[in-house]
């Protein structure tokens, strides 16, 4: 096979592991409580930003960063969900999503304002380089990010399926009011899951922003590929979502690399439509 | 009908330029008579309230005239940040015109407060955003044309929006002077509204030909070509043109990599130039492209022996500070160059430099010259009605020294292209500030080849 190939699958694949990473976030929101966040994009963008504040004021990478990242973004999560997330949770699933889609905007620009809309960047290498495996080159910091994933996949998969919490949480998703007559908080357990999804998207945001630009409207660009992950990977399933999002990152840069890269998308977006149409709940969601 | 009435009432002055416009001609025969007659009695009415309402103005002081000028940029979107430089060039063009400033010495406009042709009317600019959008873009020229009622409009940065915004100036028959986008069919249209300053594709086609074979003689080795490009309007038909030029002056084009915009990953662009290993890789980017670009590179280790730019993404201030350290010796066009202390362009770029924090690139130079044009041409007319302004643009004969940037003048053809426009190669040696180096006449320094990277 040829070289450049297996450099370009390695790639696709540290590629897969970062939509992954980001998008475990949104499918947990969305499993736990039904609600589509289109804010989520915007969440990832906080955490970037977060990892550049943090190098900004003590010259720190993501060591710190990305901590820092997911405990603030966790603490955004609860503010979101108290104030609007809960409200809107009553209403028509058109107030849900204009919602949370008004609360991107608001995001997003707040940022603009704080920060003005230059394009921000982490130094080059903040992460130790590229390492080199007989020829092939991987980068220190896509290589910590997609560590990360399989370790934030890993623990959440296990929180839900093997701790009381995860339990509470998935009764509450399965039926509030049986849950709540069985001595659950709804409300605490939905908050914790908002804590929980906006805290790993943070952290990915951050280890995102080591090797890629920093900008307020960063959220729209990752934000669309966080939904294809999701919907692929099966909304709800933690573990699809990684399968789903390695198997986006490869096909991409296989196709960008073979076919060309304005092709590249409508490659992706054809097999997800195809695959779509034989298994609508995604590859692991649950009918 | 509706919309012409409504215009009517709102000043006196369009319904009189309109009324021997297009409009005139085609308006039916059914309203001669009684009802034409109306129309004039109402029409000599209207004329007698501007007549009043001139006297009074005329009456108050000079500075209470504001000319308003329309600015289409993407002021949120992707290409936020060029929005945010130009509001900031635009200030300080604003203070330029609108105050005193003998230190400028003949630079147009700048010797006395307002526009000495409009009895030192101050010029206001309302902008736009046109968040990265044809269509938006549109909307927002529409509306500052018919609410705001802006006598000219300027903008709008991305080529594939200044066609659709300028084809609502030309509607409406007003002034639109773009400074910035260079794809070539812009001018092609047979429009009478729309004049444009800045050189174009072809130009720079010509340029970047005529550098590579420069240097080729002096040992460079430029056999082969990559063009790599997104799929916007401005990526695409700058690649066309760069590849038809190229093709009739024998150099080589072999790959051409097309890149959806705003791309999350550019991995295997990079792999397919490190595979095909062409000796000179020209890029056409936008900002956010750029940087992923140049980190990419720098993680597949992969150096053309030349990098070329055309301009957009690599002159943007933050491509630098984000990446200049890893693309050092990256080449790019530029129109612009600070000069000797005490130039107009160096006070200029000072000026900006403490109104924006940022050294002046090409781009917002080009920018600041197209609105510098649109309102000497204003002040030239005496007047803030269209046809004026269009015919005081017409013609237009600026000189090397009246103008912040370096092209040969300004001078408009039948099409509305400035044929006095020009630019040359500028470098980024030590990966902080570009030099120019080429032609040799106006060089700062010598190209340094190969490219260095980081």
């Amino acid at each position: 096979m040829n070289f450049f190939l297996v450099q370009v699958i390695v790639g696709g694949l540290l590629l897969g592991a970062v939509y992954a990473l980001f998008s475990s976030g949104l499918t947990l929101v969305w499993g736990m409580m039904n609600i589509v966040n289109f804010a989520h994009g915007d969440f990832v963008m906080l955490g970037m930003y977060a990892a550049f504040v943090v190098f900004q004021l003590f010259g720190v990478g993501p060591a710190v960063g990305a901590p820092f990242a997911a405990v603030l973004l966790a603490t955004v999560g609860v503010i979101v969900y108290f104030s609007l997330i809960r409200h809107i949770m009553k209403g028509p699933m058109l107030a849900q999503i204009l919602g949370t889609f008004g609360l991107a905007l608001l995001l997003r620009y707040s940022v603009f304002w704080w920060f003005g809309a230059n394009f921000l960047s982490l130094p080059n290498n903040i992460v130790g380089g590229t390492y080199e495996f007989f020829g092939l080159r991987i980068e220190a910091a896509r290589l910590l990010a997609g560590a990360v994933a399989l370790l934030v996949t890993l623990g959440l998969h296990l929180l839900l399926t093997r701790t009381s919490l995860g339990s509470k949480m998935l009764a509450v998703a399965e039926d509030a009011t049986a849950a709540q007559l069985m001595g659950i908080r709804p409300d605490s357990m939905q908050a914790i899951a908002w804590a929980i999804a906006a805290g790993a998207t943070g952290l990915a945001g951050a280890l995102i922003a080591t090797f890629f630009y920093i900008v307020p409207t960063v959220g729209e660009t990752l934000g669309i590929v966080a939904f294809v992950t999701v919907s692929l990977g099966g909304f709800g399933s933690v573990p699809g979502a990684l399968v789903a999002g390695l198997l986006i990152g490869v096909i991409e840069s296989v196709s960008g690399y073979l076919i060309g890269a304005v092709y590249k998308d409508i490659v992706v977006y054809a097999l997800f439509i195809f695959f779509l149409w034989f298994r609508p709940q995604g590859l692991m969601g649950k009918a | 009908m509706l919309t012409h009435c409504k215009k009517g009432e709102g000043s006196a002055a369009i319904v009189g330029a309109r009324l021997f416009t297009d409009n005139g001609l085609r308006r039916p025969r059914v309203f001669w008579g009684e009802k034409h007659h109306m129309r004039f009695r109402h029409f000599l009415g209207l004329l007698g309230a501007a007549a009043i309402s001139l006297s009074l103005a005329a009456g108050a002081s000079a500075e209470d005239k504001v000319v308003k000028i329309g600015a289409v940029f993407p002021m949120s979107g992707g290409a936020a940040s060029i929005g945010v430089h130009v509001k900031a060039a635009f200030d300080v063009a604003l203070d330029i015109v609108n105050n005193a400033h003998p230190e400028l010495g003949n630079f147009p406009l700048a010797k006395n407060a307002g526009l000495a042709g409009l009895g030192g009317a101050k010029v206001e600019v309302v902008f736009a955003d046109n968040q990265g959008s044809p269509a938006t873009g549109q909307n927002q020229t529409l509306r500052l044309i018919t609410e705001d009622k802006v006598v000219a409009v300027t903008g709008a940065y991305q080529s594939g929006i200044t066609l659709t915004s300028s084809a609502i100036a030309e509607k409406y028959g007003i002034p639109y002077v773009n400074g910035e986008s260079v794809a070539a069919n812009l001018t092609e249209r047979g429009f009478k509204w729309f004049f444009r300053t800045t050189p174009i594709a072809s130009d720079f086609a010509k340029v970047f030909s005529e550098f590579l074979t420069d240097m080729k003689a002096a040992g460079g080795k430029t056999d082969t070509i990559a063009l790599v490009h997104d799929n916007t309007e401005y990526g695409t038909s700058v690649a066309n043109t760069i590849t038809s030029t190229f093709k009739e002056k024998g150099l080589n084009v072999v790959l051409d990599v097309a890149y959806a915009s705003n791309a999350t990953d550019v991995q295997s662009q990079v792999l397919q130039l490190k595979e095909k290993k062409p000796d000179v890789v020209l890029m056409i980017s936008y900002t956010s492209d750029a940087i992923l670009f140049a980190k990419t590179m720098q993680a597949q280790d992969y150096k053309p022996g030349i990098l070329l730019a055309d301009d957009a993404g690599f002159s943007d201030p933050d491509f630098i500070k984000a990446v200049g350290k890893i693309s050092q010796g990256v080449f790019n066009r530029s129109s612009f160059s600070v000069g000797p202390a005490g130039s107009p362009s160096a006070i200029i770029a000072d000026m900006y430099k403490k109104k924006s924090g940022l050294d002046m690139d090409d781009t917002v130079a080009r920018q600041m010259t197209g609105l510098f044009v649109l309102l000497d041409a204003i002040d030239r007319a005496g007047s803030t009605e269209p046809a004026k302004i269009q015919a005081a643009l017409k013609a237009t004969d600026l000189k090397p020294d009246q103008l912040m940037i370096g092209y040969k003048g300004v001078k408009f053809d039948d099409k509305g292209q400035n044929i006095l426009a020009s630019g040359g190669i500028i470098q980024l040696q030590d990966g902080e500030n570009y030099v120019s180096v080429w032609p040799k006449a106006t060089a700062e320094k010598t190209p340094v080849l190969p490219y260095k990277g980081w």
